[in-house]
C-alpha cells in the first residue's frame, strides 16, 4: 500500500477524496486553510472558497441536502460565524454526509482567543469525532460520513494546531465510487418553520440516544490497559500522543474518538478496571466535567493547566512530578522576536501615517492585526472578522452622543471586508457615521497563505473567476465620499484622511491599494541604500519598523538582501538620504 | 530504535519548512516512522520559527521536552540561544553564524548578545559553527543555506547521504537542483565533530 507523510489537514483532504466527498467549501483560517487547499487539488471534489464560514456551511448543507457527501472547514472561531446554520442543521439531519471541520488553536499562535470549540457538539446537539495524528484524521473522515448518513446529523470533525500542523506517516487508499444519493422534496425535514421544527426537536432526542450507543461500540473508543491498574487516564485528540509519550503501558489508557456523545457504559467499565482516573485534556474540562455529572470521581483540571497548550513536558511534570533534566539556558532574558510586517509590506505606508493623527483606530484580523506593535502602534482594538467598522461605529456614536469630539478610523483588509465588514459598512451608512473607513486592498487572503476569495479575480483552483468590484460595493451601499490611493504614496494617504476628516456627511472609504509585496509578479521591483554622506543619523527611518532598515553604527543601513524597493522609506527621510541602487 | 529528538529554530523565511520537508521525507523513506510539527500563520512573519521532528520505530508525541533533542539545528545564533534548553546535555548543537536582528535590535530597543557563540561553547561539548550563508554563496544561491545546514546534520546524525540526495531531487525545484545538491555536499563535509 502506498504511504505518504502528510500534515493532518492534508490527511483530512485525503480522507475527503477516498471517501468520496464531492463537494467542499471554505473559508481560510489557520490553523484549518490547508485543508481546503489541498481538497483543491482534486479534481473530483468540488471546491471553493466561500467569503466567510457561514457561507461556506449554508452552501455544504445545501450540497448535502441534494445528496453529495460534503465537507467545510474553518478555525476555530470561524465556527462562531456560522453558528446560525450550525444548530438548525442538527434538526434538520442530512442527506449526503455532512462534515464540519474546526480546527482550534489551543495557544494562540495565530488567533485571538482559543475557545475549545467541543462544548459546540453537546450545545448544537451534534455528534464528533476527535482525531490524534494524521492516519486517524484520514481515516475518521470515513467513519464521520458513515456515522453523518447512518444518523441523519451533520458531524463535528474537532482537530487542534499539533493535530493540523504535524506530519505523520498514512498509509493511502483508493477513491471509493459512491452514487450521489437521491433527493426528493421534504419541507417537514428541511424546511424549519416552527411546526416542523418541534417534530424534528423530538428525533433529535432520540438520535442522539442512538448515537450514544454507538458511541459504546465505535471501535476508535478503545480501553488500552497497561502494566499497572492503579492510574488510569482518559484522554482524547492530541494529548493521547503525550500521554503515550509519557508513560507509554505503564498506566491504562481510555482513548476516546467520538467525544460526543460520550460512552458512559464504557467509562464505568475502564473505571471498574483502574483505582484513580485522571483526565488529561486540552482547555476547558469538557470530558471532565461531563465523566463527573456521570457519577464517576476523576482528576482533572485541578492537575491540568486548562489555559494554552499541553505537551508531554507539561505532563510529565503534573502527573509524575518529573522536571526537566540538567537544560543549559544561557540568557535570562533575550531580545524577543514577535512576527512583523515584510519588508515592502503596503501595509507599513499606512500605519505611519494613522500614527501620525490622532484618532482612535480600530482595526480587524490580518496581517495588518501588526500595525498594533511598536514601532507603528497605530490600533487602539482588535475584536473579531469585520468588527473594526462595527466598533468604529460604536466608538463614533459614543462619542457624539456624548458631546465628545474625536477622529474615529477604522482598517480591515480586503478579504476580511467581503467576509463581515459589508453589513458593518451598510449600518454606518444607514446610521450615518462619520466614521473614517481605510480598506488596505492587497488583492488576497495574505495572512493564511495567500488564498483567493471573491475579490481576487481567481477560484479556489486557481481557474479565473468573475471578481467583486469593492468600489461597486460601496457606490451601491450608499458611500459617497470614496478615495483610491496607492499604500505605497504616503502624502496621498495622508491627504485623503485629512480630506475625510473633513467631510462629516456619513462614512469616508480610502481604498488603499497594493499587491502583498509577497505575491510572485506583483511586488515592487528595486533596490535603495542610505547615502552616508547625506544620513544625518536621525533614525526617523526606523520609525516604519522595516526588517531591512537596520541599526549600523550610530547611523543606519539597508540590508540589500532583505530591501525590495517599495520605496516607502525614501518618502519619511527628511533629508533624501535614501537613494535608488538597482532595479532589481 | 529509540526515537530521536530534531529541534530546528530560525527565522520566518530562512527555509526551515523546506528543510524539514526534505529530512522528514528522507527518514520516511529509509522506514522510519516520523513525526513533525510546524509552524504556520501570523507566526511565520519574520518571527522566531520552529520545527520539531521525531523518528524511531513508533513516535507518539510530535513535540519535543527540554533537555531531550538529540541535535538542536539553529539557522540564527540568537534563535540558538532561545531554544537551546531543548538541548539534551549529551546533544549536538548545529549553529549558523548569522545574526539577523530582530525589529527591536533593529530600532535599538534591546541588544543583540555579542557572546552567544563563545558562551555556547563553555557548556555545550558537542558544537559545530557553520557560515552557511558564506558557503550557500560560493554554491551560487544564497537561499541554499537551509540545505547547507541540512548536510551537516545528515553527517552528525550518521544518516546515508544518497536518501538526502535522491530527496532534493524531488522536492527542489528543477533550476535549483544542483545547487541544492552542493550546497547539501558541502554542508555534509563539515558535519564531523
Amino acid at each position: 500500500m502506498k504511504k505518504a507523510f502528510l500534515t493532518g489537514n492534508e490527511a483530512i483532504a485525503r480522507g475527503a477524496y477516498e471517501y468520496a466527498v464531492s463537494f467542499a467549501s471554505a473559508y481560510p483560517g489557520t490553523p484549518s486553510t490547508e485543508i481546503l487547499e489541498n481538497i483543491s487539488k482534486y479534481p473530483e471534489i468540488y471546491a471553493e472558497w466561500a467569503p466567510n464560514e457561514k457561507v461556506a456551511l449554508e452552501a455544504a448543507a445545501g450540497a448535502s441536502m441534494a445528496g453529495a457527501r460534503a465537507i467545510v472547514s474553518m478555525k476555530h472561531v470561524g465556527l462562531n460565524v456560522a453558528a446560525d446554520p450550525l444548530f438548525t442543521l442538527a434538526y434538520t439531519g442530512v442527506n449526503g454526509g455532512l462534515v464540519i471541520v474546526t480546527a482550534d488553536d489551543p495557544g494562540m499562535h495565530s488567533s485571538q482567543n482559543e475557545q475549545d470549540n467541543r462544548n459546540f457538539a453537546p450545545f448544537a446537539k451534534i455528534p464528533m469525532l476527535e482525531p490524534s495524528d494524521s492516519q486517524e484524521a484520514k481515516d475518521l473522515i470515513g467513519e464521520a460520513l458513515k456515522i453523518s448518513e447512518m444518523f441523519d446529523t451533520p458531524i463535528l470533525f474537532r482537530t487542534t494546531t499539533r493535530v493540523s500542523h504535524s506530519r505523520s506517516v498514512v498509509q493511502l487508499g483508493e477513491r471509493k465510487s459512491l452514487e450521489m444519493k437521491p433527493y426528493s422534496k421534504n419541507p417537514e425535514k428541511f424546511a424549519m418553520i416552527p411546526g416542523f421544527a418541534r417534530k424534528r426537536r423530538l428525533n433529535l432526542k432520540d438520535r442522539l440516544a442512538a448515537l450514544e450507543d454507538y458511541s459504546e461500540q465505535f471501535p476508535y473508543n478503545r480501553i488500552e490497559l497497561g502494566k499497572n491498574y492503579e492510574v488510569g487516564i482518559i484522554t482524547s485528540g492530541i494529548s493521547y500522543q503525550y500521554v503515550k509519550e509519557v508513560f507509554g503501558d505503564e498506566v491504562s489508557v481510555l482513548k476516546l474518538t467520538m467525544t460526543f456523545p460520550l460512552p458512559k457504559k464504557l467509562i464505568a467499565a475502564f473505571a471498574e478496571k483502574v483505582k484513580e482516573i485522571y483526565v488529561v485534556e486540552e482547555l476547558d474540562p469538557y470530558l471532565e466535567n461531563q465523566i463527573k455529572a456521570m457519577g464517576f470521581k476523576v482528576k482533572g483540571k485541578e492537575v491540568i493547566p486548562e489555559i494554552g497548550e499541553l505537551s508531554p513536558e507539561i505532563l510529565r511534570e503534573k502527573l509524575k512530578g518529573e522536571k526537566p533534566g540538567i537544560t543549559f539556558k544561557p540568557y535570562a532574558q533575550l531580545p524577543s522576536r514577535p512576527p512583523v510586517l515584510c519588508p515592502g509590506c503596503p501595509h507599513r505606508g499606512v500605519f505611519y501615517v494613522l500614527k501620525k493623527m490622532k484618532a482612535v483606530v480600530t482595526s480587524d484580523i490580518g496581517c495588518y492585526s501588526l500595525g498594533v506593535l511598536p514601532p507603528l502602534e497605530s490600533i487602539d482594538s482588535i475584536l473579531c472578522m469585520g468588527a473594526s467598522i462595527s466598533m468604529g461605529h460604536g466608538f463614533k456614536k459614543a462619542f457624539e452622543a456624548n458631546g465628545k469630539n474625536a477622529t474615529v478610523i477604522t482598517v480591515i483588509g480586503d478579504s476580511t471586508f467581503l467576509h463581515s465588514g459589508i453589513t458593518s459598512l451598510m449600518d454606518a451608512v444607514y446610521n450615518r457615521s462619520n466614521t473614517i473607513n481605510i480598506i488596505v486592498d492587497n488583492s488576497i487572503t495574505a495572512m493564511t497563505g495567500h488564498q483567493h476569495h471573491p475579490g481576487t479575480g481567481y477560484n479556489a483552483k486557481e481557474e479565473p473567476a468573475p471578481a467583486v468590484s469593492l468600489e461597486a460595493i460601496y457606490r451601491a451601499l450608499g458611500v459617497e465620499n470614496v478615495v483610491v490611493v496607492d499604500s505605497y504614496d504616503l502624502k496621498a494617504v495622508e491627504n485623503a484622511v485629512k480630506d475625510a476628516m473633513k467631510y462629516k456627511d456619513g462614512p469616508s472609504v480610502i481604498i488603499a491599494r497594493r499587491a502583498c509585496a509577497l505575491l510572485k509578479g506583483k511586488g515592487p521591483k528595486g533596490l535603495y541604500a542610505v547615502n552616508e554622506e547625506k544620513c544625518r543619523k536621525c533614525k526617523i527611518c526606523l520609525r516604519l519598523g522595516c526588517p531591512a532598515i537596520q541599526v549600523k553604527g550610530d547611523g543606519v543601513f539597508i540590508n540589500p538582501l532583505s530591501c525590495v524597493g517599495c520605496a516607502v522609506c525614501v518618502q519619511v527621510c527628511p533629508f533624501g538620504a535614501i537613494e535608488k541602487a538597482g532595479d532589481e | 530504535m529509540a526515537v530521536k529528538s530534531i529541534f530546528i529554530s530560525g527565522v520566518g523565511g530562512q527555509g526551515t519548512i523546506l528543510a524539514g520537508k526534505v529530512i522528514t521525507t528522507a527518514l520516511v523513506n529509509l522506514g522510519y516512522d516520523v513525526k513533525m510539527s510546524e509552524v504556520h500563520g501570523m507566526a511565520q512573519r519574520g518571527g522566531s520559527v520552529i520545527t520539531q521532528i521525531r523518528y524511531g520505530d513508533r513516535v507518539y508525541s510530535p513535540l519535543i521536552e527540554k533537555g531531550r533533542a538529540d541535535v538542536l539545528l539553529a539557522f540564527e545564533k540568537l534563535e540558538a540561544a532561545r531554544y537551546v534548553e531543548y538541548l539534551s546535555p549529551e546533544g549536538t548543537l548545529i549553529v549558523n553564524d548569522l545574526e539577523m536582528p530582530p525589529a527591536s535590535v533593529l530600532v535599538g530597543k534591546e541588544e543583540y548578545p555579542a557572546d552567544i557563540v563563545e558562551r555556547l561553547k563553555e557548556e555545550i561539548r558537542n558544537m559545530i559553527v557553520v557560515d552557511a550563508v558564506g558557503v550557500a554563496k560560493e554554491c551560487g544561491e544564497i537561499r541554499a543555506q537551509n540545505m547547507v545546514l541540512v548536510g551537516v546534520l545528515a553527517r552528525v546524525m550518521d544518516w546515508p547521504k544518497d536518501a538526502f540526495v535522491e530527496v532534493i531531487r524531488d522536492v527542489v525545484p528543477a533550476k535549483y537542483v544542483d545547487v541544492n545538491i552542493s550546497a547539501f555536499e558541502r554542508g555534509w563535509d563539515m558535519g564531523m565533530l
